[in-house]
């Protein structure tokens, strides 16, 4: 894009709403995020999860197929990561119900600048970076789930070079997002779909959910074993014109994150191996702890507690003074709400403690310690 | 979301059902009873169906 294009999309974009810092709705547009891990393999079975990169969900139905996701290294100019799938297995005998998709869930509460559903609704400018090991074309689906399903839709296409794409969506003066704390729009990234979403005609406006005008035109990521797919450089924003990417530091794009999930990761090994810090507790009684964690932002909801265990006999070591004991204690959140603070219970952390000792607490060396908020 | 060996916990404190024990995904999991949280949203949705009963707290 040319200097002088750039600058007119900008003032394009900020006369109708848009513009300025902050205006990417996206979170970890940039692949940079990946606190779950930076691969996975044999996806493809029925699932709506986070397996790599923050934010960014796969949601597969009914397919055979399957592949393998990753953070990868492979980026263009002024990126250093991409969000790469890999197809393992293919499907060729696509049947009428099969998904495959990548999806971000927008809380409402931010995405109010859009004016949705108001006589001052403004236009969706999205823009990514996508690579393949061949041509290949998609779609891309704006979701309004407050709203019986309201979608619209835009294919494009993919190329063995990184291509810059740019869409332009238009404003929807039916149907406002609510202004809370759930998941009110989606951007989806369509790349496989059966009959039930590919017989009608693609559905360039915004308009009541109809299966069929959802991906028609959609070629198929399950149709070889050859098949790649990246994708970064993720921006949706007020305006008729997308703009160049807006770079966050790493800081910030983990902060964004750490809204929805926070992890000690004790397999990362900076710094050294071992242990990590979770947090300062005080016994219960004499094998139960009660742990405070705060987290850098206010989470979502009340967090899901999880432990992955990556190959560690335990996950938690709790110490009262030099008195340390290696346990799979049993996980339990208290009632907490949206907040920065949690307390936690550790069930048969320890034995033979005295109530109110205070302890010290970590998540034992190859140990992933999750407290998810998702939407 | 693939949810085994579910049962309720209280709150210490207050005596009160906070949160889900269970193995979700094949993972050891608590899931707070918070109507905002999305994996407590799954858990009522296959306790609707039929498919997931949750074993009184201890």
């Amino acid at each position: 894009m040319s200097k002088a294009a750039e600058l007119a999309n900008l003032i394009g974009n900020i006369n109708a709403g848009g513009g300025g810092v902050n205006r990417n709705v996206i979170i970890n547009g940039a692949m940079n995020v990946a606190q779950r891990g930076t691969s996975t393999t044999g996806l493809g079975a029925d699932a709506d999860t986070i397996p790599t990169c923050d934010r960014w969900y796969h949601s597969a139905q009914s397919t055979a197929g399957r592949f393998t996701m990753t953070q990868d290294s492979s980026a263009p100019s002024g990126f250093a990561n991409s969000l790469k799938l890999a197809c393992t297995t293919a499907d060729t005998s696509i049947a009428a119900g099969e998904v495959l998709l990548l999806r971000q869930k927008l809380e409402g509460q931010n995405v109010q600048m859009f004016a949705k559903g108001t006589a001052d609704a403004k236009p969706y400018a999205l823009s990514f970076y996508v690579k393949g090991n061949a041509s290949a074309t998609y779609v891309a689906e704006l979701m309004d789930n407050d709203n019986s399903n309201r979608h619209v839709n835009k294919t494009f296409s993919v190329t063995t070079d990184w291509t810059r794409v740019e869409l332009s969506l238009p404003a929807d003066t039916t149907g406002a997002l609510d202004d809370d704390f759930a998941n009110s729009l989606d951007l989806n990234i369509w790349l496989h779909a059966g009959s039930n979403r590919t017989s009608g005609s693609l559905q360039t406006t915004w308009g009541a959910l109809a299966q069929a005008n959802r991906c028609v035109g959609i070629s198929s990521f399950f149709s070889s074993t050859s098949n790649t797919f990246f994708i970064t450089g993720v921006q949706l924003e007020v305006g008729q014109n997308p703009t160049e990417f807006e770079h966050k530091s790493f800081a910030q794009d983990l902060l964004d994150c750490q809204r929805y999930l926070w992890c000690v990761d004790a397999t990362d090994d900076r710094g050294g191996s071992g242990d990590r810090s979770l947090g300062i507790g005080t016994y219960y009684n004499s094998t139960a702890v009660i742990v405070f964690v705060d987290t850098p932002v206010q989470m979502r909801s009340t967090p899901t507690l999880s432990v992955v265990l990556n190959g560690s006999s335990t996950w938690l070591q709790s110490y009262v003074g030099a008195s340390g004991n290696d346990s799979n204690a049993g996980l339990n959140v208290g009632q907490n709400g949206p907040n920065t603070a949690h307390r936690l219970y550790f069930t048969s952390a320890h034995s033979g403690i005295t109530a109110g000792q205070s302890s010290w607490n970590q998540v034992r060396d190859d140990a992933k310690f999750f407290m998810s908020a998702e939407l | 979301m693939k949810i085994e060996n579910a049962q309720y916990f209280k709150d210490l404190s207050t005596g009160e059902v906070c949160s889900i024990r269970c193995i979700a995904n094949g993972l050891h999991t608590s899931i707070p009873t918070d109507p905002d949280n999305t994996d407590y949203q799954e858990v009522l949705k296959q306790v609707k169906e039929g498919t997931l009963t949750i074993k009184d707290a201890d």
